[in-house]
């Protein structure tokens, strides 16, 4: 077992599969229409759970599968649904978001892959799991999510950074490790499910006292409007 | 002596094989057109109408516009010569073929660069105003295009270990039923490239000369006659190189190893085929999609470059272990 074309075609898929999520990050960079934004998170959701469950199949960790529900069911149907049902409710679903040039933000979540793989390169060595590989990448999905965060000007666009930066938290554990003690998985899952209706209440706070998600305006500081 | 004959008879081989590599080309182009008047219900020409054009304005008289200079003159022979020895290089039948010792991917790149300088330089030479502007978006997208082109030409080298195309078509042959992550991207951002770079939909339109949004018929509007046959055989030759580089580097199954007649047979029938259906899957995708504004062409190759580097990093960190 030296080369990749050794390993079971099932660990392949893994690899694939772990390769397309990096792209669905990649993506969530680069879109600029809110709903295609919630969509491609949907999607990069969906291919989280697949990813655990085949990981499950493959380790015999029959935990996993219980991770792999609840992923489907909060980042690939139930938060997604949420933050379309409140953009809709606000206006802004089909509005866009600008992208602070999408070419150069593109290059610069390229050199963060490049970046994070060299800072995991040491740690690989010392993991035994059969996906040590996909760190890198769950470290990436981080980065980019962070990346996301400081690149985007509305409030909604930026929770879905944040969720897709929970994501590869999230994946880093499955990864590194095959998951978190249950008890702190149903505690993270709790807490993202929290989160999406906390921010969705203050999406119509922000909202109403500024009268745009545009975030940018609360940088200024102004008791009233001159 | 043997193998001095056999080595004279492969060269023989390889230069026919490019010969049939440019006889196709137009036929290759109008079976893309005939699907898309038929996806479009309207009544396709015959398939041999490129051929008969081509007749046509061989046979016509060549007219220069006053200060048209020797590079406006040459440029036609220059563009068509690159395009053909960029046809040599690539294995088409065979996967030996003596020229991919001499001349591999990067070389590929460079005929193709070179070939588009010549071309730019004959859309400035005249001084209409069409040419200077066909020529500046000509360059800006070869610009974005080429990097995108060379990281997948990487990609194929670091994992077949050599940029010789042969080599690295007989590596994908060769390797075992295996899921890669970085040849599905490379895939990938080679069909955004060969798009971008073959002026087609989305990027530019082949069938219209709407100033708006023309790019390389911008600058071949000078050209008549037989030169204007020559520029029109390129671009269909390069259409069809970059068909067959995607068919035969990614989907090389069928391609024959000897020079025995019986594989040299099944090779063709399988390119054939191969060429046929990823033909209509480009006219079906042209057909669904609208143009893009050119101000998006840029988006549209950073993402192509983007798969491209994503092609190579996966390679790195998921299957070099």
């Amino acid at each position: 077992m030296n080369t990749y074309a050794d390993l079971p075609l099932l660990q392949q898929t893994i690899q694939t599969l772990a390769a397309l999520v990096l792209v669905s990050s990649f993506a969530l960079l680069a879109q600029s229409r809110v709903i295609a934004t919630i969509q491609v998170f949907a999607w990069q959701g969906l291919l989280l759970a697949v990813i655990t469950s085949l990981i499950a199949w493959e380790t015999g960790l029959t935990h996993l599968y219980i991770s792999a529900a609840m992923t489907l069911a909060l980042k690939a149907f139930f938060v997604p649904w949420l933050l379309i049902r409140q953009a809709r409710k606000l206006g802004i679903l089909r509005e866009f978001d600008a992208v602070i040039r999408p070419g150069i933000t593109l290059m610069a979540a390229g050199s963060l892959v490049i970046f994070c793989y060299n800072v995991v390169l040491p740690i690989q060595r010392f993991t035994q799991s059969i996906t040590r590989d996909a760190i890198a990448i769950s470290l990436a999905l981080v980065m980019i999510g962070m990346l996301m965060l400081i690149t985007r000007r509305k409030a909604i666009t930026q929770v879905v950074a944040f969720m897709s930066l929970e994501n590869g938290l999230f994946f880093a554990a499955i990864s590194a490790t095959h998951g978190m003690p249950m008890v702190v998985e149903l505690g993270v899952a709790f807490d993202v499910l929290i989160a999406a209706v906390i921010f969705g209440i203050f999406f119509f706070h922000i909202r109403d006292s500024i009268e745009s998600l545009d975030v940018d305006q609360l940088s200024r500081l102004a008791e009233t409007d001159e | 002596m043997v193998d001095n004959l056999n080595a004279v008879a492969v060269w023989w081989f390889a230069l026919s094989q490019t010969v049939l590599f440019v006889l196709i080309a137009p036929l290759f182009t109008s079976w893309v057109r005939r699907i898309k008047c038929y996806l479009q219900n309207r009544q396709p020409p015959v398939l041999l109408q490129p051929y008969r054009d081509l007749r046509r304005l061989f046979a016509k008289k060549v007219i220069f516009a006053h200060n048209a200079s020797v590079v406006f003159r040459s440029a036609p022979y220059i563009v068509c010569g690159t395009t053909v020895m960029a046809a040599a290089v690539i294995p088409f039948l065979v996967v030996e073929i003596p020229i991919a010792a001499m001349a591999d991917a990067i070389v590929l790149v460079g005929m193709f660069a070179l070939g588009r300088f010549f071309l730019a330089l004959a859309g400035l030479d005249v001084g209409t105003s069409f040419g200077g502007m066909g020529s500046s978006r000509e360059m800006t997208i070869a610009a974005l295009a080429e990097p995108a082109m060379l990281m997948v030409v990487f990609t194929l080298a670091m994992l077949a270990s050599s940029t010789n195309l042969s080599t690295i078509v007989t590596y994908i042959l060769n390797q075992e039923l295996v899921i890669r992550p970085s040849l599905l991207f490379a895939l990938l951002a080679l069909v955004l490239v060969g798009i971008a770079e073959t002026g087609r939909f989305p990027v530019d339109n082949p069938a219209t000369h709407l100033e708006l949004t023309m790019i390389h018929e911008a600058m071949i509007l000078e050209y008549t006659g037989r030169q204007l046959a020559l520029m029109e055989l390129a671009a269909q030759l390069k259409f069809t190189i970059y068909a067959v580089l995607i068919v035969n580097l990614f989907f090389p199954w069928g391609i024959s190893q000897s020079f025995a007649p019986g594989a040299l047979l099944l090779a063709a029938f399988a390119l054939a085929a191969k060429l046929a259906v990823l033909g209509a899957f480009l006219a079906i995708s042209e057909t669904a999609m609208a143009k893009m504004r050119l101000f998006m062409v840029p988006t549209f190759l950073a993402v192509a470059f983007t798969l491209a580097l994503l092609g190579m990093l996966s390679f790195i960190m998921l299957e070099s272990l």
